[in-house]
């Protein structure tokens, strides 16, 4: 009886995390979007009281006009930033597999004694804070850099690359902080493979490749998908590498809802924006999961 | 925008918290732009009155207005821009000055106070710290290899003029990532009434900008002091202090590069701002100590003598150096100072067309 309770207990806790943590601000933020916007402080008025009962809420839901909502559709300014977001974010998490997946190879198939440390050294920049390490690309890659004074010393340019405040050093700044959320969850799929399984695809006449991408490759599919979730979902809204390393033209979601959110000090834009973005989010974390759930059964 | 204050916010949130728990201590919390006071005024401050300063920076107006709107900012006193101000002012957040515990109000000089109050009717809410215009930044040398020893350079169409700017491309143009630095600039270039706010108005000044996009390197507020300084880029439209801080570490760097400040013949916006206390300020005693301590003659001199902005306080003067009182382009003779212009206040419809037409011109979209 005890225990009953207890193994219910401990599933409930992450439920109340996910209220407070995921339902409650996000309630808030829908509150300020449905609300009109006003100059003061705070600068909207809203529409809802936290003491509304059910069926006042519902009444009001019913003849509102979702102006905030219908107005990110009246302009293509916000189209086309989810639209380059979600494609930055893309190419971001094929560039970080890229990297990613032989790095987490070769970690999982190191000798034993090394893993822990070349585990520790794909850890060991998150000692340093995300910001500096940001700002350090600013000083790697801008025109008087070490990148191209490095590469103008050997002769392999003439003239200095522009790749700050280009969307090259967006894509640079994206895959160097997300890659260690790539590198883990592959290499942890791929510690825990059995390798005699390759050894008897190679036994059984399977070429070196062929072992490779019949067993080694699909068994990594989890792995491979919580990595690309990891990387993929923090990137669309990514807000601090775009803007430090980013130029005028690099077109993402979260630098428009600064613009909305600062310089017009509009909040109830600004929240319609976040609320769509959330909406935007749902279809690819609801296809990774189930991808995932899939993969995990096959992979039993 | 963000850049390296976000750092320093989280310590400053700490530092206050820790402060609070302290309790008794007296404190002034202060959040000021980056690179706009001596240090030693500060520490001045405390060794005379006792009351410790927790000082905090930000580097937009934009910044500064979202925390005010936000409310429970924890500062005493926040310095916001002469427009951003006035609808501060409106939307409720500062508290009106106690004026009998500010007796060095008389140090003011009254002809900045009457500007000011453009902004802040009858001087209730807030003093003046510094003003400054938004001009042009050049790297002499490089400006004149391009254009020929007798171009003219006291002019907007280093920056506005397609020809020219393009001429001055490769060498590198900055603009200030503010629409409301660049649109009046543009309005005024074009022989228009800088204060113009409507669709049809603005539009013509994005028009302008949109041309001369192809030749701007980067559009922002604050990195073209350092880029000046180093010889990176050889146009860029700033704030007149901040030019000059470039030119100061250009010559002391002796590299060569030699940095020089315009205002130009068409005219320039004049800014000013000022220090008001949040109506929500714990320490208000404290905060008008501070504004009262500021306030005198040689404590702002001091100030104005190290960041190389003119002050609204005339009885500073005669402690001023020369090359700040002496500067032309820090203090503007009469003649200089009736081309300048200044801009009222934009509501939130004229924000919005206003920042929607920028995001066009840096963005494409």
């Amino acid at each position: 009886m005890l225990r009953a309770i207890s193994n219910r207990l401990v599933i409930l806790i992450p439920y109340v995390w996910l209220l407070f943590f995921f339902l409650l601000p996000f309630l808030i933020v829908l509150r300020i979007a449905l609300s009109d916007l006003e100059y003061g402080a705070p600068p909207y008025t809203p529409q809802f009281s936290y003491t509304d009962s059910w069926a006042v809420i519902w009444d009001k839901l019913s003849q509102f006009d979702f102006e905030n909502f219908t107005f990110l559709f009246s302009d293509s300014l916000y189209i086309n930033s989810y639209l380059s977001s979600l494609q930055i974010a893309f190419v971001s998490m094929i560039l970080t597999l890229l990297i990613g997946f032989p790095l987490a190879y070769g970690m999982a198939r190191a000798p034993l004694g090394l893993r822990p440390t070349l585990l520790m050294l794909v850890i060991l920049p998150f000692w340093t804070s995300f910001l500096i390490r940001v700002y350090a690309w600013i000083g790697i890659l801008k025109q008087e850099g070490l990148l191209n004074q490095l590469l103008l010393w050997l002769g392999v340019i003439d003239t200095p690359l522009e790749i700050l405040s280009t969307n090259k050093a967006v894509y640079i700044g994206i895959v160097y902080s997300y890659l260690p959320f790539m590198v883990l969850p592959i290499y942890s799929t791929l510690e825990k493979m059995d390798e005699s399984l390759v050894e008897a695809a190679r036994d059984l006449g399977c070429t070196q490749i062929a072992a490779f991408w019949k067993i080694t490759a699909r068994l990594a599919v989890p792995g491979i998908l919580a990595g690309c979730l990891l990387v993929f979902i923090p990137a669309v809204g990514e807000f601090v590498i775009p803007d430090l390393l980013g130029g005028s033209g690099t077109l993402m979601i979260g630098k428009t809802l600064w613009i909305e959110f600062f310089n017009n000090s509009d909040w109830t834009v600004a929240s319609a924006i976040a609320t769509v973005l959330l909406v935007v989010l749902v279809v690819p974390i609801v296809w990774f999961q189930n991808a995932q759930a899939r993969a995990t059964e096959t992979g039993k | 925008m963000i850049r390296s204050k976000l750092l320093f916010t989280t310590v400053a949130a700490f530092a206050a918290l820790t402060v609070a728990a302290g309790a008794q201590d007296r404190v002034v919390n202060i959040y000021n732009w980056s690179d706009y006071i001596d240090d030693s005024i500060l520490t001045d401050f405390t060794a005379e009155t006792g009351i410790k300063v927790v000082y905090d920076v930000f580097d937009s107006n934009e910044v500064l207005e979202t925390k005010l709107l936000a409310g429970s900012t924890g500062y005493d006193i926040v310095v916001p821009t002469g427009t951003f101000l006035a609808n501060q002012i409106k939307a409720g957040v500062f508290q009106k000055l106690d004026k009998s515990k500010l007796p060095n109000l008389a140090n003011m000089d009254p002809e900045i106070s009457a500007r000011l109050a453009k902004y802040d009717p009858g001087n209730e809410y807030a003093i003046n710290y510094m003003w400054g215009t938004t001009g042009i930044g050049i790297n002499v040398d490089m400006v004149k290899e391009r254009l020929g020893d007798d171009a003219k350079l006291n002019t907007w169409d280093l920056v506005f003029n397609p020809e020219i700017a393009a001429k001055l491309a490769d060498c590198g143009i900055f603009e200030l990532d503010a629409p409301t630095e660049m649109i009046p600039a543009a309005l005024n270039y074009m022989g228009m009434d800088p204060d113009l706010k409507d669709q049809e108005s603005i539009d013509k000044a994005k028009e302008l900008l949109l041309k001369i996009r192809p030749y701007v390197r980067k559009y922002h507020s604050s990195e073209y002091i350092n880029a000046l300084a180093n010889g990176d880029i050889c146009v860029a439209v700033g704030w007149s202090g901040d030019v000059l801080q470039a030119r100061d570490r250009a010559a002391e760097a002796d590299a060569g590069v030699n940095v020089e400040y315009i205002i130009p013949k068409e005219g320039a916006l004049m800014w000013f701002d000022n220090m008001a206390i949040p109506s929500d300020a714990k320490n208000v005693d404290e905060a008008l100590e501070f504004l009262n301590y500021i306030m005198k003659p040689e404590v702002i001199a001091k100030a104005s003598n190290y960041v190389y902005y003119a002050n609204g306080n005339a009885a500073s003067k005669p402690f001023l150096n020369e090359d700040v009182i002496g500067d032309q382009a820090i203090y503007p003779n009469e003649e200089t100072i009736s081309r300048l212009y200044t801009v009222s206040p934009d509501n939130a419809k004229e924000k919005r067309i206003l920042n929607r037409a920028w995001t066009e011109v840096k963005s494409g979209q």
